[in-house]
């Protein structure tokens, strides 16, 4: 009798042990809710798909000429964050387009152009590049080239992007690098719910074209307290989310968490604490608060998903080793996908995860 | 009864035409035309998915026949100094000439109202001057000086003016854009039609049916026009395309072909256009079959590809304003000494024009950094030297 309980307990922690080997595959990260509140007032738990929802909700209900448009989002979009949204505001506003991604950003480009809130969604940010020309030699320049005249400001551009766990080549990459070499757009990528709001409700109201990466793996895993009223947080503003004097951990998206664990890690095992910034605003980028952060630690770890070379971390180690070089301790270090396609089974292998990025933090630590 | 409206107001104005008899001619001393009103038969349109076309014959009276000679003369004047300031290295990059093509742009114009947009490739100059910029402000935003439309910060293919979403570098992504325009025209109920041009060349790229797609699926207020100049750059159409009926590539949307050297023909089609797409038929796919005289820009002399001769006997037999001018002579629509005023007028205007294009100050280095963003993050932009920093500021007027 006695026996059969112990290995039924054995039994129970094996599969938990399973169970738990099974979630860090397809989850490489543990996510940390926001625990502060933006603004005052009434919360409702909120996964990161419904804040979205509910920030182009607020869009529709309060601004008459805003249209929301992409492929299937009739019925919500693959990750079903226009659900509803076609019921409550009709089909002349919420609509289908084709498959047809170049098509659907200068169509977003010229509704915008012509005076009305466009909020496009591309399927998935793998799926961008038919539409890369319109994004950078349209919308990006458009203001520039008619010398102020014509301007597609209310153009936001929404698209899922990054590591999902079993997306393969052609539904995970993060591709913010390659429109952050534009001037003339602004490129935005929420951590969680509460900043998917707020930072997508300014990127709506922004009179610039925004582009605007949602990370899939957050769309559900993620759930927080998100203020019920409308509300916008600041654009190229980068966020202090943990605060020490070792070294300074740079990242956005879904590797602010990696990069959380990692900083609490550092300091259960080596007894040292680290500035974590979420980046946010990929462009224009907070330069100041990074290097604030980076001259006061005198060391510093950035970490993306996208492949290292060419990747946005190597625009802010540039910056970083030229206006904080005399403070710095250890130089710059990248932690990164590797310069390779975003592999399907090697997936865990190839995303910084926490144990790629703890490492550099020590070796940058041990300089 | 709404069809019975445009028959009924043909009617009217044929009555007024035999009533009014020739009021210029009374104080006609041959120097001022002697009619004031002829028709004329227009070359048949071919239609696709239509059942009815536009109007074969066109009325045309001797103010709007000077109107459009004044049009036509001037934008042919135009591309020729264009051509000149380029040659004298004035002009700079890119310029592509509408030598040629005048009169699609000039009928076009003459059929839309105030609120129809339109939205063109590269060959813009014409376009820009009928939409309300001065000669000036084209020749200016050509050689990058301050008075330019794009206060020289476009150049020859970024030329802009109310209503027109402008000249575009890109071929055939300018469709997409119309298509966008036009859902705004239909969503704000406005009346308008977008006229969306893109060349024989952008019609074989895949965006422009994109557009065509949404745009039919939506029954958007567009025209696509494609003006087919015979030439995709330096590639004659039936080498490029599988079908040169363009007025029937977009399959699903009825099209019309149009004698675009024949300025009465584009403008009777683009009022049928207009009446079609504002009865909420949908969008339309018109050809205008027209020439270039130039080369594809000018880095291009236009004469590997197709003989010289070629280009003679367009110039000799099919010219949009040679042929004008003739009818509207012979007609007595106009008379030669009022047709010389006219030139003379132009002349002078595009001379006047020519020269401040040379003689203008080209804006500050300041305005390098200037209209990136509505509001910059910071005062200075970043990537120059910080003993040279370049401020962001805002040029335009913001509303």
């Amino acid at each position: 009798m006695a026996s059969l309980v112990t290995k039924k307990s054995l039994f129970v922690r094996l599969v938990k042990n399973v169970n738990d080997c099974t979630k860090r595959l397809s989850s490489h990260f543990i996510y940390y809710p926001d625990d502060g509140k933006p603004v005052e007032g009434e919360t409702t738990k909120m996964n990161m798909m419904q804040a979205i929802n509910n920030a182009m909700d607020l869009t529709l209900k309060t601004d008459p000429t805003a249209v929301v448009f992409g492929e299937d989002v009739a019925f919500g979009g693959v990750f079903r964050c226009a659900l509803g949204l076609q019921e409550k505001y009709g089909k002349e506003r919420v609509f289908n387009t084709p498959l047809c991604e170049q098509g659907i950003a200068g169509f977003g480009i010229g509704l915008a152009t012509a005076g009305a809130t466009a909020i496009a969604e591309i399927q998935f940010a793998d799926y961008i590049f038919p539409a890369f020309d319109q994004i950078i030699n349209e919308a990006a320049k458009i203001r520039y080239r008619s010398g102020g005249l014509f301007d597609c400001g209310a153009l936001t551009i929404r698209t899922p992007c990054s590591a999902v766990g079993h997306g393969g080549l052609y539904h995970s990459q993060s591709p913010e690098a390659f429109f952050a070499h534009v001037p003339g757009l602004r490129i935005v990528v929420p951590r969680g719910p509460i900043t998917a709001k707020g930072l997508l409700l300014s990127c709506i109201r922004e009179r610039d074209p925004c582009l605007f990466l949602e990370p899939k793996i957050l769309y559900r895993s993620a759930s927080e307290e998100v203020p019920v009223e409308d509300y916008t947080l600041p654009l190229g503003k980068a966020e202090v989310l943990r605060q020490g004097d070792a070294a300074t951990l740079i990242g956005w998206g879904t590797q602010v968490h990696v990069l959380l664990e990692v900083a609490q890690m550092a300091d259960e095992q080596l007894g040292v604490k680290c500035d974590v910034i979420d980046l946010q605003s990929i462009l224009p980028w907070d330069e100041d608060t990074v290097c604030n952060s980076v001259k006061k630690t005198g060391r510093c770890v950035i970490a993306h998903e996208a492949p290292l070379t060419s990747g946005f971390g190597a625009e802010l180690a540039a910056t970083i080793q030229e206006e904080c070089f005399l403070h710095l301790e250890a130089p710059v270090s990248r932690v990164a996908g590797w310069d390779a396609p975003f592999p399907h089974v090697f997936e865990p292998l190839y995303l910084p995860d926490k144990w790629r990025c703890l490492q550099a933090l020590k070796d940058t630590l041990d300089y | 009864m709404s069809k019975l409206v445009p028959s009924v107001a043909k009617l009217l104005a044929g009555n007024t035409v035999t009533k009014v008899g020739a009021p210029v001619a009374t104080t006609s001393n041959a120097k001022y035309s002697t009619k004031s009103q002829a028709s004329f038969e227009i070359k048949p349109y071919k239609l696709h998915k239509l059942d009815k076309g536009p109007a074969t014959t066109a009325t045309l009276t001797s103010e709007d026949a000077l109107k459009l000679y004044e049009q036509l003369a001037v934008i042919r004047r135009i591309e020729t100094a264009s051509g000149n300031l380029y040659r004298e290295k004035i002009i700079r990059g890119f310029c592509h000439l509408y030598s040629g093509q005048e009169a699609v742009a000039v009928g076009m114009r003459a059929a839309m109202r105030d609120c129809d947009t339109v939205i063109t490739a590269y060959r813009c100059h014409g376009w820009t001057h009928l939409m309300g910029a001065s000669v000036a402000g084209v020749l200016c935003e050509l050689t990058g000086r301050k008075t330019g439309v794009s206060r020289g910060k476009g150049g020859s293919m970024h030329l802009y003016a109310r209503n027109f979403y402008g000249g575009n570098g890109i071929v055939g992504a300018q469709s997409p854009l119309g298509a966008g325009i036009a859902f705004k025209h239909k969503y704000s109920g406005d009346g308008g039609v977008n006229f969306a041009l893109y060349g024989d060349g952008a019609a074989n790229q895949g965006q422009l049916f994109e557009a065509y797609n949404m745009a039919k699926l939506w029954d958007l207020p567009c025209v696509f026009v494609c003006e087919n100049n015979g030439y995709g750059m330096g590639t004659s159409m039936d080498r490029s395309s599988a079908s040169t009926d363009y007025y029937s590539r977009g399959d699903y949307i009825p099209g019309i072909w149009v004698d675009g050297m024949d300025v009465l023909a584009t403008r009777e089609a683009t009022r049928f256009c207009i009446d079609y797409c504002t009865s909420g038929k949908g969008p339309l796919v018109m050809e205008m079959e027209t020439y270039r005289y130039s080369g594809h820009s000018m880095s291009d002399p236009g004469t590997s590809y197709r003989t010289r001769d070629e280009i003679q006997e367009v110039r000799q037999t099919r010219d949009p304003i040679t042929s004008f001018k003739e009818k509207i002579l012979s007609n007595e629509l106009a008379t030669p000494d009022q047709l010389k005023e006219i030139d003379s007028k132009v002349r002078e205007v595009v001379d006047e024009a020519t020269k401040l294009a040379k003689s203008d100050a080209e804006i500050g280095t300041e305005e390098l950094s200037a209209d990136i963003y509505a509001d910059c993050l910071e005062p200075t932009i970043r990537g120059v030297t910080p003993d040279a920093p370049l401020t962001h500021i805002a040029v335009a007027q913001r509303n």
